[in-house]
């Protein structure tokens, strides 16, 4: 048994670690650092600079921009990126859509949606959830219907991440509602936001953030070439896409530089005329989580290299890796908003104030916000519903 | 034994709640929130309540409530998610009851009784709880007065008080170092950052620079500040333990009647077992801390031993503050994406609780304090 990466292995990633180091803009790096919000420009500036050097979809086929790497070259980079503190990579476009086009999209399909994909030129959105269906996804009910060329679309999606910025959605919607078993009736389609009948109204979070949405579709006229694989193919299209969840699920290499930034910042809080960290109950906490994060590194390893031999996709494991990234990324953010102790509870300054404390004052809406992280994507009891149903048996 | 409420405290208790579902419904207290911070009307029901003065006695125009008269209001002023003052209020007041002069009772507890007066009870600096051995604040003895200066950070209600409670060290004399003043908010020297906090409160850093005060301004004896300091800061823990109790029984009952009508699956979510203990265990949680509440506010006023008062008031903030963290996280995951939402009433509810588990001392804190008066250690 041997535990580390190869010599190629560790060539690449300090490769990538040092093209980092001199490619992520300090601006952009501090502004990830400092936790504050990122404009849509932020996001597909970095977009555009990993698009320049060729990085921004190593998944992808080879003759669509990928770079080529294996699941540990991917795993590497992609880890890299999080401990650095680069912004993150919206996957809408790159790591949802474009995977569907690759597998069930016409020539056509992939010619006009990937390309502005791969360059940032076009910013999309998932439309899944619905506010009857969020679990229970496949009880959706936005309809489809067929009129010569195209197809109506009414009905409404709910939390439609960063849907305000979005020119396009892939949706799933009902196109058949009379099919006996549910997941038959629904197909995936490609909507241009700016078609007559759409309208994005902001939800806002409790941390006061706006980044989701609620989506209205008022007889939406979606031409059928927009329609992926078959109709009444959806659910297929979208469990293909679960299958094809990325190995970085657990995010470690974010974790990892949030707990370096945690211990930092409360070695220089004070206790009682000591650091924070030399009090042995704050510090047992930092430790505890430290150690899950340790054991989460190694079993996503674990797992990256039971699926390079195997060549089989990782199934369950991936819900696995989600729910304990998920658990120690809450544990980061309260630590962090413990560790400045009363001074989380300032938000906002009545009136203009140069010394208010910002950073301090952005802990416990990250703690708030960061609550989400347990519910979505397939909530943790959901994913943990998978493991026992698939790997189990239960 | 018997742990109900007296006929008078069922009245009281009953009152406050048909005032806080009729008139302080969510849809108010947002509006409340997002404008002042506070609401001259509501303060004036408060006042009309009795509840202003209820832990004054009858010579100052209150009605002689111990912690445990208070309780009820707390649980509903939990549930209700109150933002105006009151704690503060009540709780900075004691100081001048319990170790003002007659001419400060006199001056300060009819007002405040009468909704005239609004105190803001002085945070301090320090991590996790009013340490007084961190204090900031200096008074120096001029001529026939004090002399204040330091900076009092987090103080809540301080945006919307007339008068301050301010501890501040006046000699070099450890623990017997500490006095406490009566400034008024609007004396010069006084200064205010105001700012929202991430419950919806109101607080500021107040500065104080130079800040003359009369020798009448001193409550109790100079040097002698710390004992009540740490009485009525049990006291106000006391009572935010039964704020914290009816914002955990609002979170639970919400979320209880969000898992019975949610449906998914062609089920109310409710029917999932996985939801069932979770459920349970968050029930579990907010009966175990009532108990505590209860034991904190029948025994922090009786308690003469103030080792055992601090030990008591200890256990009942752990215990709390557990739970605030537990039942307040566990809301927000049963209701799903709903409940990350600005507006569903319970990220607020979870909001506050996750502030009230770090208010006056954080279960760290608090655990160290109880550990440390272990008999038996
Ligand atoms: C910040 C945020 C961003 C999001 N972004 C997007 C997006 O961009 N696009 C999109 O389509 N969706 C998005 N979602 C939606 C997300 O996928 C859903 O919130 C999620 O699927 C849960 O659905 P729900 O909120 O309706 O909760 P519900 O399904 O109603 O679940 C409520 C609770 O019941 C539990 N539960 C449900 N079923 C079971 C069961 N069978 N067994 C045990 N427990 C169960 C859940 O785990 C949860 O705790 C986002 C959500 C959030 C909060």
């Amino acid at each position: 048994m041997d535990l580390s990466y190869s010599g190629e292995e560790l060539a690449f990633r300090d490769e990538v670690r040092g093209w980092l180091a001199a490619n992520l803009p300090a601006d952009l790096r501090d502004k990830v650092g400092d936790h504050e919000h990122l404009s849509k420009e932020d996001l597909l500036r970095w977009h555009r600079i990993l698009a320049k050097q060729g990085w921004v979809a190593p998944a992808w086929p080879k003759e669509w921009g990928g770079t080529g790497w294996n699941v540990v070259q991917r795993y590497i980079f992609e880890e890299e990126c999080g401990y650095a503190g680069t912004p993150p990579l919206v996957p809408f476009g790159l790591a949802m859509c474009a995977p569907v086009l690759h597998k069930f999209g016409t020539e056509a399909q992939k010619k006009r949606h990937l390309p502005p994909i791969y360059n940032g030129d076009l910013f999309w959105c998932q439309g899944y959830s619905e506010p009857g269906s969020g679990s229970d996804l496949a009880s959706l009910k936005t309809k489809a219907v067929r009129d010569g060329d195209h197809y109506v679309v009414n009905g409404q999606k709910i939390w439609t991440t960063l849907g305000h910025y979005a020119d396009w959605i892939f949706c799933l919607v009902r196109t058949d509602s009379t099919a006996a078993i549910r997941q038959e009736g629904i197909s995936f389609l490609l909507i241009d936001m700016k078609t007559p009948g759409i309208t994005v109204r902001p939800l806002i979070l409790m941390d006061g953030g706006h980044e989701v949405n609620e989506v209205f579709f008022e007889n939406v006229r979606v031409p059928v070439e927009n329609l992926v694989h078959e109709e009444g193919k959806g659910w297929t299209v979208a469990k293909y896409l679960l299958g094809h969840e990325r190995m970085n699920t657990g995010r470690v290499g974010i974790s990892k530089r949030e707990l370096t930034k945690l211990k930092a910042f409360a070695a220089r809080q004070n206790k009682d005329g000591k650091s924070l960290m030399d009090d042995p109950r704050f510090r047992d906490k930092v430790s505890r989580v430290e150690v899950e994060l340790m054991a989460l590194e190694i079993t996503n390893l674990r797992f990256l290299d039971q699926m390079r031999r195997t060549g089989q996709p990782p199934g369950a494991d991936v819900s696995m890796l989600k729910i304990k990234g998920t658990e120690i990324q809450q544990s980061l953010t309260e630590l962090m908003m413990y560790a400045v102790g009363p001074q989380a509870q300032p938000f906002k300054p009545l009136q203009a104030d140069d010394g208010f404390d910002a950073f301090a004052a952005s802990l416990a809406p990250r703690y708030c916000n960061t609550r989400k992280t347990t519910i979505y994507a397939g909530s943790n009891e959901i994913q943990r519903n998978i493991i026992s149903k698939m790997s189990l048996g239960l | 034994m018997n742990f109900d409420y007296n006929e008078e405290q069922q009245l009281l208790a009953d009152s406050i709640k048909r005032f806080i579902d009729k008139d302080y419904d969510f849809e108010t207290r947002k509006y409340v929130a997002s404008a002042e911070g506070y609401s001259a009307e509501v303060w004036g029901t408060l006042a009309e309540m009795g509840l202003l003065g209820l832990p004054f006695s009858p010579d100052y125009e209150g009605f002689g409530g111990g912690a445990v008269d208070l309780m009820s209001v707390m649980e509903c002023m939990g549930a209700g998610l109150v933002v105006e003052p009151y704690l503060p209020t009540v709780t900075a007041a004691q100081f001048v009851a319990r170790a003002g002069s007659e001419a400060q009772k006199k001056a300060i507890l009819p007002a405040v009784a009468s909704g005239e007066l609004k105190d803001g009870l002085r945070a301090d600096r320090s991590r996790g709880a009013l340490r007084p051995r961190a204090r900031r604040g200096r008074g120096e003895e001029s001529g026939a007065g004090w002399t204040l200066d330091g900076v009092k950070q987090v103080v809540i209600g301080a945006p919307q008080a007339d008068q301050l409670v301010v501890s501040a060290r006046t000699s070099n004399d450890g623990d017997r170092g500490i006095s406490l003043f009566l400034v008024d908010a609007r004396a010069a020297g006084v200064s205010m950052k105001a700012y929202r906090t991430i419950d919806e409160l109101r607080a500021a850093d107040v500065g104080f620079k130079g800040v003359q005060l009369g020798a009448d301004a001193l409550i109790g004896k100079p040097g002698e500040g710390l004992a009540h300091i740490e009485a009525v800061v049990d006291f106000a823990t006391a009572l935010l333990c039964a704020e914290a109790v009816g914002a955990i029984k609002y979170a639970n009952d919400a979320t209880l009647e969000y898992i019975k009508t949610r449906k998914q699956f062609g089920v109310p979510i409710g029917a999932f077992q996985a939801l069932q203990h979770r459920m349970v265990d968050m029930v579990i949680s907010w009966e175990q801390a009532r108990s505590m509440a209860c034991m904190a506010c029948a025994r922090v006023d009786s308690e003469k031993d103030a080792g055992e008062r601090k030990r008591l008031i200890s256990a009942a903030k752990i215990r709390i503050a557990d739970a605030c963290r537990h039942v307040s996280q566990e809301a927000i995951q049963l209701h799903g994406g709903m409940g990350m939402t600005e507006e569903m009433k319970v990220s607020h509810t979870f909001r506050r609780l996750t502030m009230i588990a770090q208010q006056f001392g954080d279960a760290d804190h608090h655990l160290e304090r109880f550990a440390a008066l272990d008999k038996v250690a």
